[in-house]
C-alpha cells in the first residue's frame, strides 16, 4: 500500500533522512518512533506529499506521489487522512464546520447528510455538544478529537497521524490512542503514526519502525521490538516503558500486558 | 540567487492566483466577505483621509492661485489632484495598511499553524478559498474606495475653498466640470485597479510563504507583515510612477 524506498532529504545542508525504507501493507498501523529531530515527521510530510525529497521514491498503491501533480495528486490525497500535531483546525470555523468543510466541498451530499455524518462523526469522538464552538474554546485534547473527526469524515483508505498525544496529560492521551485504536477497526485503514508513546502504542499497531540520526535501525513487530537487541533500541523502548509507568504512577492504562516484557529487558 | 528565485516564485504565485480568480468553481460567499473586509471596513479610514486630503488642497491651492490671481481654478485643481494621483494612491497606502497588513497576517498565521497545510491534504487548492477571494475582492474595493476618496475630498476642498475662504460654489464647481475629463476619471481609476492588485499579490505572497523568507512563529508572521506594508506601498509609489510617466506621454 505505502513503500519508501531510500528516501534522501537535507535542509540547508544538514541531512535529516539518510536513506529510509519502509513499507505498510493494506490495512496494517504502522509506530514509527525514535528521538526528537530525527525525521519522523519529516519523513510523514514525504508521505502525504507536502514535501519532495532529495532522492528516493513515497509509493502510495505503486504511484510516485513525489512526482504527481494537479489532478492525479488530488486523487491521491483524497484517500488521505492526516491528523497534525497541532490540530490543525481552521481556527474561524466552529468544530462543526472545520468538520463538514470536507465534505460540503469535495462531495455532493445534501446539508441533512453533510449533518448527520459530522454529528455521527462527533459522536464517535465525543464532541457532542461542542460541536458550535471554536477551536480556541476548547483543550488540547478536544482539538485532537475534533481533529480526527475531521481526517476520518470522509473514511480514508490511508491515515497519516502526527504525535496524537503530544501536550496532552497521559489520560486524555491514552482517550486518544483508544480512539485512533477504535477507528482502525472499524475503518481497516492503512496508516503511519509518528508517536513518542513507547510502549503502550504497541498495544495497537502491527509493526513498529524506529528512526535513528536519519536512518531505520528497527523495522519488525511490537513482539520483536522488545527482544530486539540493538542498545539504541532497547534504551529508547526502556526509557519509554520507565517515563510512562513514573508518570501515572505505576497505573498506566493498556500497559500491563507489556510490563512483565518491558522491565525484563 | 534567492532574490532571483523569490521574484520568480512571486511570478508563479501572481499566475497561479490569477488563473484560480478566472476560472470556476468561483467561492462567491468568501469573496462577499473579503468586499466587506476590505471595501466596507475601511470606509470610515476613507472618508477621514480624503476629507482631510481635500481639506488641506483646498488650503494650499487657494493660497497659492490666489498669488497668481487664479484662485477661479480651485475646483479644477483639487479635482484633478485628487482624482489623477492622490485618490488612487492614498487610498491604496490606507487599505495596505488597514487591510493588507491584516490578510498576510491571516495568511501568515495559517502558514504556520499548518491549516494550508490541512487545506492542501484535503485535495483543496489553498489558492482558490484563500487567495483569489482576496484578489477579486481588492480589486472591486480599492476603485470603489478610491472613488469615494475622491467625492468626499472635493466636498473637503469645497468646504475650505468655498465656505470659509469665499470661493463660490458655482465658480468651485463648475470649472471643475469644464477641466477635468472623463479620460481623468478613467486614469485614476485604471491606477486604483494596478494597486488594488499590488495589495493583494504581495500581501497575499508574503503571509502565503511565512517561514520561507521569515523566521517561523509569531516573528515570522509580523516580520512578513512588516515586509508586505512595506514593500507594497513602495510598489504602489513606484507603479505609480510608471504609469503617470506613460500614460503622460500617451
Amino acid at each position: 500500500m505505502i513503500k519508501i524506498e531510500d528516501l534522501h532529504k537535507s535542509f540547508n545542508g544538514v541531512a535529516v533522512l539518510k536513506g529510509v525504507s519502509l513499507e505498510v501493507e493494506q490495512g496494517e498501523l504502522l509506530a514509527l518512533i525514535g528521538r526528537s529531530g530525527y525525521g519522523k515527521s519529516v519523513l510523514l510530510k514525504h508521505v502525504a506529499g507536502l514535501l519532495r525529497p532529495d532522492q528516493g521514491r513515497v509509493l502510495v498503491d505503486d504511484q510516485d506521489i513525489c512526482r504527481l501533480r494537479g489532478t492525479e495528486l488530488i486523487r491521491v490525497r483524497n484517500r488521505l487522512g492526516f491528523l497534525f500535531q497541532s490540530g490543525a483546525l481552521f481556527d474561524s470555523m466552529t468544530i462543526f464546520d472545520n468538520v463538514a468543510f470536507p465534505l460540503s466541498e469535495k462531495t455532493k451530499l445534501s446539508m441533512q447528510e453533510i449533518r448527520e455524518k459530522v454529528m455521527a462523526e462527533l459522536k464517535q469522538v465525543g464532541l457532542l455538544g461542542s460541536e458550535e464552538k471554536y477551536p480556541a474554546q476548547i483543550s488540547g485534547g478536544m482539538v485532537k478529537r475534533a481533529s480526527l473527526a475531521r481526517a476520518l469524515v470522509e473514511e480514508p483508505e490511508i491515515m497519516l497521524i502526527d504525535e496524537p498525544t503530544t501536550g496532552l496529560d497521559p489520560l486524555t492521551g491514552q482517550t486518544i490512542l483508544n480512539l485512533i485504536d477504535a477507528c482502525h477497526q472499524r475503518l481497516q485503514f492503512s496508516g503511519i503514526m509518528v508517536t513518542h508513546e513507547v510502549p503502550k502504542i504497541f498495544e495497537i499497531v502491527n509493526k513498529v519502525v524506529m528512526l535513528h540520526e536519519g536512518r531505520v535501525i528497527f523495522a519488525g513487530t511490537p513482539e520483536e521490538i522488545l527482544s530486539s537487541e540493538d542498545e539504541t533500541v532497547q534504551t529508547f523502548v526502556a526509557a519509554g516503558a520507565e517515563w510512562s509507568t513514573h508518570d501515572t504512577s505505576g497505573h498506566t492504562p493498556g500497559l500491563n500486558r507489556k510490563k512483565k516484557d518491558i522491565h525484563a529487558l | 540567487m534567492r532574490e532571483t528565485l523569490k521574484m520568480g516564485r512571486m511570478g508563479i504565485f501572481l499566475a497561479k492566483s490569477i488563473s484560480c480568480c478566472a476560472t470556476p468553481p468561483i467561492k462567491v460567499p468568501l469573496i462577499l466577505k473579503q468586499i466587506q473586509f476590505i471595501g466596507y471596513q475601511s470606509l470610515l479610514v476613507i472618508f477621514l483621509t480624503g476629507g482631510f486630503t481635500g481639506m488641506v488642497l483646498g488650503y494650499q491651492g487657494f493660497n497659492t492661485l490666489s498669488r497668481f490671481g487664479s484662485d477661479a481654478f480651485l475646483g479644477p485643481m483639487v479635482g484633478l489632484a485628487l482624482i489623477k494621483e492622490m485618490g488612487p494612491v492614498i487610498s491604496a497606502l490606507m487599505v495596505t495598511g488597514r487591510a493588507g497588513s491584516s490578510i498576510t497576517a491571516e495568511i501568515g498565521i495559517m502558514r504556520i499553524s499548518e491549516q494550508i497545510d490541512a487545506l492542501q491534504l484535503m485535495g483543496l487548492n489553498p489558492y482558490r478559498y484563500l487567495v483569489a477571494p482576496k484578489f477579486i475582492a481588492a480589486l472591486i474595493s480599492v476603485p470603489l474606495l478610491t472613488a469615494i476618496f475622491d467625492v468626499v475630498g472635493i466636498f473637503g476642498g469645497y468646504l475650505i475653498g468655498g465656505k470659509l475662504l469665499g470661493v463660490s460654489s458655482g465658480v468651485y464647481f463648475g470649472e471643475m466640470m469644464s477641466y477635468v475629463e472623463m479620460e481623468d476619471v478613467l486614469e485614476g481609476l485604471f491606477k486604483s485597479l494596478n494597486f488594488g492588485l499590488i495589495i493583494a499579490w504581495v500581501c497575499c505572497f508574503k503571509g502565503y510563504y511565512t517561514g520561507y523568507y521569515t523566521g517561523f512563529g509569531a516573528e515570522g508572521v509580523s516580520t512578513a507583515t512588516t515586509q508586505a506594508v512595506v514593500l507594497s506601498s513602495v510598489l504602489i509609489l513606484v507603479w505609480d510612477y510608471f504609469l503617470t510617466s506613460t500614460q503622460l506621454f500617451v
